[in-house]
């Protein structure tokens, strides 16, 4: 029989270091989907995604149960990913001459015609993650929650840990900060 | 180049490709033997943790100590020096014989 989730944390609590086992396999699809969105690197996504489960096993009695487990572990993994972003700050003031062809042609055809270049392109995609590695940690983790991933002021104040007024603040200048990057990279490319 | 409407486009295109969630072979039970051998290890780690708390506790009650004791330099002129508590006690006996005569 299936132990549920409130047993499997009871038990770990107790010591019994193995029920964590089942915790780990049920959520860790998300801890690295999570981690995904913040570390290009394979090897960076697992590091991180360790370092969330051990963390959650190290405060596992600071769960009091009032909210979901899953909520828990995301603000635990959020929280995670911002201290990988602080630590491994990189490549913010690189030029942009080192656009690969695919992203180039992708630019031109914005630049001809905005309508044509579409989102779906691979293109796009790794023109927006090179975008999101110039962001500040602060900038990076609010665009992502609050633009990429949809989610609300409150949500990403719970997730983060700051008041609402501060995430609309930091939202602000993340905006932006990253509208000061396209520029930039605007000016490397056309300039 | 329409800067905020190419913000708007990279970011529907972050939005239609999200990271996927797979989740490397065994990588639970990887995590599980990290944290038994971590538990196991280290009876070590425990005293040192210990000694630490012990150590930053002593500092802050010593700062505190110290803080009070500077803050309040007329509490300390308030009793009775005790160099002259000293001076008093070795010569109790000569001042009794003074008096006595």
């Amino acid at each position: 029989m299936e132990q549920t989730e409130a047993d499997l944390i009871a038990a770990v609590l107790r010591g019994n270091a193995a029920s964590f086992e089942p915790l780990v396999q049920r959520y860790s699809p998300r801890v690295f989907a999570t981690a995904r969105r913040y570390a290009r690197r394979e090897s960076e996504v697992e590091d991180i995604s360790q370092e969330v489960w051990l963390k959650a096993f190290e405060k596992l009695k600071s769960f009091r149960g009032e909210a979901p487990f899953e909520h828990w572990l995301m603000r635990l993994t959020v929280r995670t990913c911002y201290d990988f972003l602080r630590g491994h700050q990189r490549n913010r003031e690189s030029p942009f001459s080192d656009l690969t062809e695919p992203e180039n042609d992708w630019l031109e055809r914005f630049v001809v015609q905005p309508e044509t270049a579409s989102e779906n392109a691979a293109a796009a995609k790794l023109l927006v993650e090179r975008i999101l590695e110039r962001l500040s940690p602060q900038a990076r983790l609010v665009i992502t929650l609050l633009e990429i991933e949809d989610r609300s002021v409150k949500e990403i104040a719970q997730l983060t840990g700051w008041s609402v007024p501060l995430v609309k603040v930091r939202a602000f200048r993340a905006r932006a900060e990253m509208r000061r990057i396209l520029a930039k990279m605007a000016t490397d490319k056309y300039l | 180049m329409n800067i905020a409407e190419l913000q708007t486009k990279l970011l529907a295109a972050a939005r239609a490709n999200p990271p996927g969630d797979r989740v490397p072979y065994a990588f639970e039970k990887r995590v599980v033997a990290l944290l038994a051998a971590r538990t196991a290890a280290d009876p070590l780690a425990l005293w040192v943790r210990g000694l630490w708390r012990a150590a930053v506790s002593c500092v802050a009650i010593a700062l505190l100590l110290g803080a009070w004791a500077f803050f309040n330099p007329a509490a300390s002129s308030k009793t009775d020096d005790l160099s002259q508590n000293f001076e008093n006690t070795l010569l109790a006996s000569v001042d009794q014989n003074d008096q006595a005569q």
